[in-house]
């Protein structure tokens, strides 16, 4: 453990982890935001939105994030010329959420829907027959019940999304992956303790969350 | 609910105004968005002839897109026998009456399941040669990283299938006095694998976006060489990376497709075991269950 003795060290590795808790944040809120109103869409009672929520889930859950974040920088920035932040590494973290929210929102979307489908048809008869509006049987009677059986794979979906912001690398942020590189490369005698401080905190603060929001998922499941 | 047409009635006359004045206004803020990004696209001279030109060069393809799009498969279905294999032995492992195997399957399952694909990748790539002293093959760093990560999630995957096998059907076996291994291979396994065949379809399909990892510590995937070396080429980054992202859509839509016939076919014989319908749609929800879990 000495590698992380030194104070540079450990800096890397603060620096690395600090960016992987931003982009979640902002990525999640983000997709959240996004996969409701997809969610929504798909829903509806206009088919325009049905097919213009089906066409995005069908385009981003079908691409590669890699592919998306590369997009994102090379696309959107470097050749279109759409600049976010003046310093680089602000802009890129902003490029990343943008491509984070874009892809993880068509797994929230299908989330949502699928606990869509778990509300009994009853549900919204009943909402439909006290002559309530499609929105109003969307937003009292349908989501909040459907809120409450997506928990679980929200939280399968926060976790990948968490682990999926070390791609954000890519366009040369200095998230945690690339701050293991960097240490690796700069101490090649101390690999393994690199690694497993590194792949342990994901590990530590991960595994945890998974089982918390399985606990909290039957806690606040629909008895039916 | 079966259909999300109950969400709202059979529309009348008001309702069709008010769909109708919904569909405009939002069709022209959609035609907006894409003059946008037209324009956009106009301005920095992105629709110049010269840059969608070489999609339609033969050298195109056979130099950069396919022999990429090539890579990309193997290395996607040589990890995916490999982390079918994986994920039989750690979900038998956790399912072992012995602590001392099922507490370190348990752990490996857990672990490489919490780590990020990126991270796994760049220590098998850049930190193992400096503990074997020998350089690492890329192909093989990236298909190790997708074992692990994928063989862990199929484990969890193949555990919850063995769970959803009805209790009978072990008690059975046991009572015409097979042994635990037995019970194991020829009456859970096989049925266990048939509930969850969509399950690991899908998983491919994950594997499949996954190998674009490869791009990051060169790999000469679709990526790599479709979009990066292409475009080294012929400056043409945003077509090139619109082509691979069509590439790509195309290959997991026919997996997903696949995915749902798969399901649609087991659950039409009512071969698959009974509770495992619902198992099914569960774990298509959420690939297993806790843990460090999400597997996009």
């Amino acid at each position: 453990m000495d590698v992380f003795s030194d104070p540079l060290n450990r800096d890397v590795y603060l620096t690395g982890f600090l960016w992987i808790l931003k982009l979640t944040l902002a990525g999640g809120v983000g997709a959240v935001a996004l996969g409701v109103l997809l969610a929504a869409m798909r829903v509806s009672p206009v088919p325009v939105l049905r097919g213009f929520g089906t066409a995005w889930v069908n385009t981003f859950r079908n691409t590669p994030l890699t592919l998306i974040i590369f997009f994102c920088y090379f696309g959107l920035f470097s050749t279109l010329g759409l600049s976010l932040a003046d310093d680089i590494d602000v802009n890129n973290f902003w490029l990343g959420v943008i491509g984070l929210s874009v892809y993880t929102a068509a797994f929230v979307c299908e989330a949502i829907r699928s606990g869509i489908n778990t509300v009994p048809a009853g549900q919204a008869e009943a909402a439909r027959a006290i002559g309530m509006t499609f929105w109003q049987t969307l937003t009292i009677i349908i989501l909040p019940q459907a809120g409450r059986a997506v928990i679980a794979p929200l939280g399968s979906i926060l976790i990948a999304l968490c682990k999926n912001s070390t791609i954000v690398g890519t366009i040369g942020l200095m998230e945690s992956s690339n701050a293991m590189k960097e240490l690796i490369n700069a101490n090649g005698n101390a690999v393994i303790p690199i690694f497993l401080v590194f792949a342990g905190t994901f590990a530590i603060v991960l595994i945890p969350t998974g089982y918390a929001f399985g606990w909290l998922a039957n806690r606040l499941a629909v008895k039916r | 609910m079966s259909s999300d047409a109950v969400l709202y009635d059979y529309p009348g006359p008001r309702a069709k105004v008010r769909n109708l004045a919904l569909t405009i206004v939002f069709g022209v803020g959609l035609l907006a968005l894409l003059w946008w990004i037209y324009s956009r696209f106009d301005q920095k001279g992105q629709w110049a002839g010269a840059l969608w030109k070489p999609f339609t060069y033969g050298s195109t393809w056979t130099d950069y897109i396919l022999p990429g799009l090539q890579h990309t498969l193997e290395a996607a279905a040589v990890a995916m026998v490999l982390s079918l294999v994986f994920g039989v032995l750690f979900a038998v492992g956790r399912l072992s009456d012995h602590w001392w195997i099922r507490w370190p399957a348990g752990a490996v399952v857990e672990f490489f399941r919490a780590v990020p694909l990126l991270l796994l990748m760049f220590f098998i790539f850049f930190g193992l040669p400096f503990i074997t002293e020998k350089p690492m093959s890329v192909f093989w760093a990236v298909v190790i990283g997708l074992t692990l990560y994928n063989g862990s999630v199929l484990a969890e995957a193949f555990r919850s299938g063995v769970y959803s096998v009805p209790r009978g059907q072990s008690e059975a076996a046991y009572a015409v006095g097979m042994r635990k291994g037995q019970v194991m291979t020829h009456i859970l396994i096989p049925q266990a694998a048939r509930a969850m065949l969509p399950v690991i379809v899908s998983q491919l399909v994950v594997l499949v976006k996954d190998t674009a990892l490869g791009y990051i510590i060169s790999y000469n995937e679709l990526l790599q060489l479709g979009v990066n070396n292409l475009s080294a080429n012929y400056g043409n980054v945003l077509q090139a990376a619109i082509v691979a992202a069509a590439i790509y859509i195309v290959v997991n839509s026919l997996l997903t497709a696949f995915a749902g016939w798969l399901s649609r076919r087991t659950r039409r014989k009512g071969r698959a075991p009974r509770a495992a319908a619902a198992t099914v749609q569960q774990a298509t929800i959420e690939p297993g269950l806790g843990g460090g879990g999400g597997a996009l």
